[in-house]
């Protein structure tokens, strides 16, 4: 019998370093093999024995059959571990959680608009290749995504050299303050979504720090956006993942098994304690 | 329904204990608790004991798996054994209720084994409260002391008591005693529960009404002012979610053994500072939004994903062990909107 708090054995085959302090890891199963199915959105537990076990968005699109990769900040004690970790390293995994992206429900057909902040691209870049991959089914693709300096700019590469030569992919990049080597937009990411003046027919997702979400927010709404067009992705403390150890929840949701994934008009119904 | 005598309850024990543990509330120093039995173990005068059956089936520590790490690599060795038949005899109709809604976190999908595998081999015998104490209002929960659940009820009159099965699991393990067991007059079992009916018209939170709070009444409750000067005085020790019998949150830890690393479950308690604070943040910073929590979650948030059960039995640890006697009762009392609570 299958015990959800039991993990299975993970190497990473890949460590990228995105920025100062991202890492982007690549996670097979020990025969070589993908770990687990899953939803653009939804996460995974990591765990380091000894250190503990922490929850990742997974960054990987589910349509990769190979692999899963997580783009992770080093900000606690797993996480720098899992930056001191090599190649050929041995995790454990367990998974997947949440809810997902409504990819098949609320984003279909529509012109998709991602807005993202810092390590907030990582949980929408399985979204965004997911819609990529299934173009035939979505609109246009807009991509915000803004941080401190070029360097910290998450997936830079991908973002340069695959969206940005997808006729579908319009990506807009913005750091916050002026820098040698940088041509492209400068200032802060609330500012520059009202700047680029939007239309409102596109269903928005957004993920980043608190207060680029509270500000960005502002910013559709004096667009003419409506909370029911725009998703946003939670992270609260997590031990179990499925909705039993009595700590991710936000009023009667946990977001671990509720969430990830909410509707901003569904989350503002919820207390504010997050 | 069958019965037998004070002197033979301990034949009877004695005669399960060859296929199963027989755990029995025993005081000792001050202290009532559960007592694996043995030749010569005393049964308590009065069954409650200071913390709950709970403990036999969420433990307050329980292994989950080990880990042998050498170099890079991991290997997972997972524990989970077939749990030992048992039996705990003596469960008040609120300890017996507080399993049933463990069950609705435990047992709901994703099943968690560990907890499923205990309930499966543990078979309850309640016992009805013939002396509750004034902290009890279990009838604010719809649950009848004179009547408990369980596998099999049993009521101590006089010089006797009297077993009634209630499920399956129950009559085979009244079969096993047959021999030990004599026939009953009903009406001293109906005498009794016109007995208890009259002891609970006595107790003093028996209009306790939690009527006001219940499924999707989040905003309603969550930003009453009250809150403030409800938790004012809460010390964060957590004594309350640790004798409750309905508390379940709980931590998964590593420990480094030294031959490898072992992952255990521990109780955790919403009232701890750390209970929700991560490397970015906490969501509950402070005192009153844990008090809030606690509260909300019992009141509230449990009944709106649980058919509007609320989780809380009325057992009246709480009540007894505060610190600083702050307790749901209050909280209820304080909230409600008036009426028969005032």
């Amino acid at each position: 019998m299958s015990e959800p708090l039991i993990p299975i054995v993970g190497v990473i085959t890949d460590v990228r370093i995105d920025t100062p302090d991202v890492k982007t890891f690549r996670v097979v199963t020990v025969d070589g093999k993908k770990a687990f199915e899953h939803k653009p959105g939804q996460c995974a537990m990591l765990s380091i024995p000894g250190i503990g076990e922490a929850m990742f968005s997974i960054t990987s699109s589910p349509t990769n059959t190979e692999f899963m990769e997580f783009s992770i900040k080093k900000c606690g004690c797993v996480t720098e571990w899992l930056h001191s970790a090599e190649v050929g390293q041995q995790i454990t995994i367990r998974g997947p959680y949440g809810n997902a992206f409504p990819v098949d429900t609320a984003f279909k057909g529509k012109d998709l608009l991602f807005v993202a902040g810092g390590i907030g691209l990582a949980p929408l870049r399985s979204v965004i290749n997911y819609v990529r991959h299934y173009k035939d089914q979505y609109g246009k693709i807009d991509v915000v995504y803004g941080s401190r300096s070029k360097e910290d700019l998450v997936d830079y590469n991908e973002i340069i050299e695959e969206w940005q030569n997808d006729p579908q992919v319009s990506v807009h990049l913005t750091i916050d303050r002026e820098q040698e080597g940088w041509d492209g937009h400068v200032g802060f990411v609330p500012n520059y979504v009202k700047e680029l003046n939007f239309t409102t027919d596109k269903t928005v997702v957004l993920c980043g720090p608190p207060i680029m979400i509270k500000f960005t927010l502002e910013g559709l709404k004096s667009l003419g956006f409506s909370q029911t067009q725009i998703f946003t992705t939670m992270e609260l403390k997590m031990k179990c993942g499925i909705g039993k150890c009595g700590r991710c929840n936000i009023g009667s949701k946990y977001v671990c098994k509720d969430g990830p994934v909410f509707r901003m008009d569904q989350l503002s119904e919820l207390p504010d304690e997050y | 329904m069958k019965k037998c005598s004070k002197e033979n309850i301990y034949k009877v024990f004695n005669a399960l204990s060859s296929d199963y543990s027989v755990y029995v509330p025993v005081k000792e120093e001050n202290r009532t608790f559960y007592k694996k039995y043995f030749d010569g173990v005393v049964l308590a005068e009065n069954f409650k004991t200071d913390r709950s059956a709970k403990d036999f089936f969420f433990p307050q520590s329980e292994d989950l798996m080990k880990f042998k790490t050498q170099g890079k690599s991991i290997e997972i060795i997972d524990e989970r054994e077939e749990s030992e038949d048992f039996i705990i005899f003596g469960v008040p109709a609120c300890d017996e209720a507080s399993l049933r809604i463990l069950d609705r976190v435990f047992l709901a999908e994703p099943v968690d084994t560990y907890y499923q595998n205990k309930r499966e081999h543990g078979v309850i015998i309640t016992t009805a409260c013939s002396r509750p104490e004034a902290s009890c209002f279990c009838s604010t929960f719809d649950i009848d002391m004179a009547r408990p659940q369980g596998d099999i009820r049993t009521y101590k009159i006089g010089d006797y008591f009297y077993f009634e099965g209630l499920t399956d699991k129950g009559n085979k393990v009244l079969d096993k005693v047959n021999a030990l067991l004599e026939d009953v007059d009903q009406g001293e079992v109906e005498k009794e529960i016109e007995n208890i009916q009259k002891v609970k018209e006595k107790l003093p939170l028996k209009d306790l009404s939690v009527k006001d709070f219940g499924a999707d009444k989040t905003q309603e409750f969550f930003d009453r002012k009250e809150w403030a000067e409800l938790s004012n005085a809460c010390l964060g020790c957590g004594t309350c979610t640790f004798v409750c019998p309905t508390c379940q949150c709980y931590d998964i830890k590593d420990f480094n053994t030294g031959k490898g690393v072992q992952r255990y479950r521990c109780w955790d308690s919403c009232m701890y500072s750390d209970f929700t604070k991560m490397a970015h943040g906490n969501s509950r910073n402070s005192q009153m939004e844990r008090f809030r929590q606690r509260f909300m979650h019992k009141l509230v948030y449990f009944p709106t994903n649980n058919d509007g059960v609320f989780s809380c039995v009325g057992c009246g640890r709480c009540v007894s062990k505060c610190p600083i006697s702050m307790n749901i009762v209050k909280v209820i009392k304080t909230l409600s909107k008036g009426g028969e609570n005032e």
